[in-house]
């Protein structure tokens, strides 16, 4: 039962998943995202407004051109990188040591995390040596604290 | 003397450089002999009180500085250098007066003035701990001689051009800064910016003396929440100026720059609440003392950034070599607090340690590690291009794509901490608490889920793969959903504080609320500030749905676009002193009927010189559904038709009324606390039962003034007699 369940579930993502994803509008959408105006107005290339821009009807025109040319995406990446150099990118994306850019803020988040909980587990040990004795947990006890609580809920 | 005004500005800041010198030098000498007990020729008190004096008196003569340069503005002096790039006659006197801070050197001394002027508050209220402000005051003065510095010696506003005599006319000031929000946006960030001085000084002042207790953290609280308020307002003007003058259609791009305002408002926003533990448990002492030394350096290295062509931006100032004295202010500001530290780390010991994993002290630690995560994100994505180059010798973008990968998760994870930190308890949270605390705020987000996504938010669906939104529109459900789960979760917490109120003294609920809030105007109004954080994060999310749409729109050309039916009525050209331009009239209609007439303008500044300077003006029907936002973006060279494009940005109001709503609860939170006063009142003798509230038992009368009914507390004091007179 759980077996055809979690099939189910798995087919419906993947078929989910893949809806749309080979439309080619879309894919001059989203490349055209992930490459930048050139001209300095530090836009995005699909959303660079300047009428009569030097630079985003070239590199438009030639997004068509690789698209149509059935470029993969690393293609048309590394087309505009040789042509534009790497600011046509609006991310990095050529691997090597732009995967340090991703890598990072994640590995900061992640040293960071595992700092606290052993922060945390430090403080809780040095603590709990330092009470000598818990108090005995009863519903009696429970309750007023549930109650000074809700009565002193107004003042920290 | 040929330029009288700009020699007084000059002088004026000569002046206010020596007096702030003085401050310094006299200010730590005196601090030395009474820390040690040395005895000088004059008494240390006298010189201290001297310091403060010379430190009043700097303000008064950059301010006298600030109104020369005024002036030469007003009467449209072309003689000074700054006011001859910066203004011409045309320029009406509003803009003239903005211009103030519309380069380099006038911003610096916006700067210095604005420095001044805290340090002139602080200065004058020293009487709450003479000690403690007289070592803020001194390092404070420390700061102000590197800004004074560099108006007298490195970026000059009063420097006279070649020759002395100026032409007739000056090159006028940049269109893209002649925006209402130019009069009022630098100011803000600034006093932001340079409101974080103040607590930097208070905390390394409170270090080298080794202050005891945590009184200075009492002082310097109003300091800071009025600097991150600034710095806040500072932050949304730019996002609202971005949206109505540069025409991309959206707030923020991830520029440089603003990303340099957002960095030491992240590290500020993360001190103001690890400072709570400090506080009420004694903890996080030497983590809190960084997190404002950190807030400070940021303040420099955002100013370092934005002036020193470090990184390329937009917004950045022209490029000059003042970030070398911006590089050797930070190694001097950063080997003073280090030294300080080492020099004073005992004296941070925690009080206190963690008593459990699930308690508001825990969460707050994560609410630290996120806020700082969020912070090195932004100040990694800006330096990397930098670091890419110095490694493999070319410049790579950190555009909009990789901080919308990597900065939302962690924002979102931030939101989910709003909402979970408050409904944790000091100390230790049991199990039925948090039961009782989450399980409205979980049924909310499930409920908003599915409503959500019966309304078409379906990251799945194939309009948004074809889109290619897949990640924005998932972001999107979850940001809304959790959003509304923490909304409720304040709610929660505002109604059962309420009804305790409304158990205690009888009043109606709406009452009962605000008493509540009165009472602890800090954590209700920090409540609010949640809740206005969390509706800027709706609107945020909002982004994840816009549309837009070009097209060339002729004499009753019409376009349908998000539920509007736009008509062009007509379009024209004029032509005024300070700006030739070219524009359309719009009409907008919603379900039939014509809501408003939009007007958006491309204008070109300069026109007959050569560098004349193109302009949009947007044109924005706002509701809280969404804006319809217009750009007249050119004409069509062959045909003279106007190019107009159309974004329909959801939910963008939602953003500034959370600001609104995070401004007012900043301003509760400041209010001082309604004190409950107390009274000892006559009891009869025959009043003694054993059901009865024991003999003098102090009546709290903190709501007095509204007559509601007395409340008895239990545990005070008993008079000396029965009858016994009032005391």
């Amino acid at each position: 039962m759980y077996k055809r369940a979690l099939q189910l579930v798995l087919i419906v993502f993947v078929a989910f998943t893949m809806l749309g994803a080979s439309s080619p509008s879309a894919r001059f959408g989203r490349l055209g995202h992930d490459l930048m105006c050139t001209c300095g107005c530090s836009q995005i290339l699909l959303e660079c407004n300047h009428v009569g821009c030097p630079n985003s009807t070239g590199e438009i025109a030639d997004l068509h051109a690789q698209l149509d040319a059935g470029g993969t995406d690393a293609q048309v990446f590394k087309f505009f990188t040789v042509k534009y150099g790497p600011i046509a990118l609006a991310e990095p994306v050529r691997g090597g040591f732009d995967t340090v850019a991703w890598i990072g803020p994640f590995a900061f988040l992640l040293f960071g995390i595992i700092l606290i909980l052993l922060l945390l587990r430090l403080w809780k040990k040095r603590h709990d040596r330092l009470t000598p004795v818990a108090l005995p947990a009863t519903p009696d006890a429970d309750a007023l604290r549930n109650r000074i609580r809700d009565e002193t809920n107004y003042g920290e | 003397m040929p330029h009288p005004m700009p020699f007084f500005g000059s002088v004026s800041l000569l002046l206010a450089l020596g007096l702030a010198v003085y401050t310094l030098l006299a200010g730590t000498l005196s601090l030395w002999a009474i820390a040690h007990g040395r005895a000088l020729a004059v008494a240390p008190e006298r010189i201290r009180e001297t310091a403060r004096r010379a430190g009043i008196a700097s303000f008064i003569a950059v301010t006298a500085a600030a109104f020369a340069l005024i002036w030469a503005f007003a009467t449209n002096d072309f003689s000074v250098d700054y006011v001859l790039h910066h203004s011409s006659i045309a320029l009406p006197w509003y803009w003239k007066f903005s211009s103030i801070w519309a380069g380099q050197e006038g911003s610096l001394l916006l700067w210095a003035w604005l420095l001044a002027g805290y340090g002139f508050v602080l200065r004058i209220r020293h009487k709450s701990d003479i000690t403690l402000h007289a070592y803020a005051s001194t390092i404070l003065a420390g700061v102000q001689i590197f800004f004074l510095l560099l108006i007298n010696f490195v970026a000059l506003p009063f420097a006279i051009v070649p020759g002395g005599i100026g032409p007739a006319d000056g090159f006028g000031l940049n269109p893209l800064l002649q925006y209402a929000e130019m009069m009022i946006h630098p100011p803000m960030l600034y006093l932001g910016y340079v409101g974080f001085s103040v607590p930097f000084a208070f905390a390394l002042g409170a270090l080298m003396m080794r202050y005891p207790g945590e009184k200075w953290i009492a002082i310097t609280r109003r300091w800071t929440m009025v600097a991150w308020l600034f710095l806040t307002c500072g932050i949304i003007l730019g996002m609202h100026w971005a949206y109505a003058v540069l025409g991309w259609g959206g707030y923020w791009g991830w520029d440089p720059v603003e990303n340099a305002s957002l960095m030491p408002w992240l590290t500020g926003t993360a001190f103001l609440h690890s400072v709570m533990m400090q506080e009420k448990r004694g903890m996080m002492k030497g983590w809190n003392v960084w997190l404002i030394f950190t807030t400070f350096i940021l303040t420099i290295l955002g100013t370092l950034l934005t002036r020193s062509g470090l990184v390329a931006s937009v917004h950045a100032f022209a490029e000059s070599d003042i970030g070398t004295w911006f590089v050797w202010f930070l190694v001097l500001v950063l080997g003073v607090c280090l030294f300080t530290y080492l020099y004073n780390r005992d004296h941070l010991k925690n009080e206190n340690h963690l008593e459990s994993l699930v308690s508001r002290e825990s969460s707050f630690l994560f609410n630290n590690l996120v806020l700082l995560a969020a912070c090195f994100t932004v100040l990694w994505g800006t330096l990397f291009p930098v670091l890419s180059e110095f490694v493999q010798g070319s410049k790579v973008t950190m555009g909009a794509p990789f901080y919308n990968r990597v900065a939302v998760p962690i924002g979102i994870f931030l939101l989910f901490l709003t909402g979970v930190g408050p409904l944790l308890a000091w100390r230790s949270t049991s199990l039925r608490a948090i039961r009782r605390n989450f399980v409205l705020p979980c049924i909310a987000i499930i409920v908003t889920t599915l409503v959500l996504i019966i309304a078409g938010v379906r990251p799945w669906s194939a309009d948004t793969q074809a889109a290619g939104d897949v990640g924005s529109s998932i972001y999107a459900l979850v940001c809304i959903a959790l959003g509304v789960g923490v909304i409720t979760a304040i709610a929660a917490e505002f109604l059962r504080g309420a009804n305790v109120v409304h158990t205690q003294t009888g009043k109606n609920l709406f009452e009962s609320t605000i008493l509540l809030t009165r009472r602890n105007t800090r954590r209700y109004g920090g409540y609010l500030i949640h809740f206005g954080v969390v509706v800027m994060f709706i609107g945020l999310a909002g982004s994840a749905f816009n549309q837009s749409r070009e097209a060339e729109m002729s004499f009753g050309d019409s376009m349908n676009v998000g539920g509007y039916k736009v008509v062009c009525q007509s379009y024209s050209e004029d032509s005024n002193a300070n700006y030739d331009s070219q524009f359309a009239l719009l009409d907008v209609y919603h379900n039939g009927k014509l809501i408003t007439r939009l007007a958006p303008e491309r204008r070109v500044y300069f026109v007959n010189t050569d560098h004349a300077q193109p302009s949009t003006i947007v044109a924005i029907h706002s509701s809280l559904e969404n804006d319809l936002y217009v750009v007249f973006e050119g004409t069509n060279p062959d045909n003279q038709k106007p190019i107009i494009k159309f974004f329909i940005n959801p939910l963008v109001n939602w953003i500034w009324v959370g600001v609104v709503i995070v401004i007012f609860g900043t301003f509760i939170a400041l209010v001082p606390p309604l004190k409950p006063s107390t009274r000892r009142v006559e009891v009869p003798a025959n009043f003694l039962s054993p059901a009865a509230p024991p003999l003098g038992s102090v009546i709290s009368t903190g709501a007095q003034r509204s007559g509601e009914t007395p409340v008895f507390r239990s545990g005070s004091s008993a008079p000396a007699s029965p009858g016994a007179p009032h005391v």
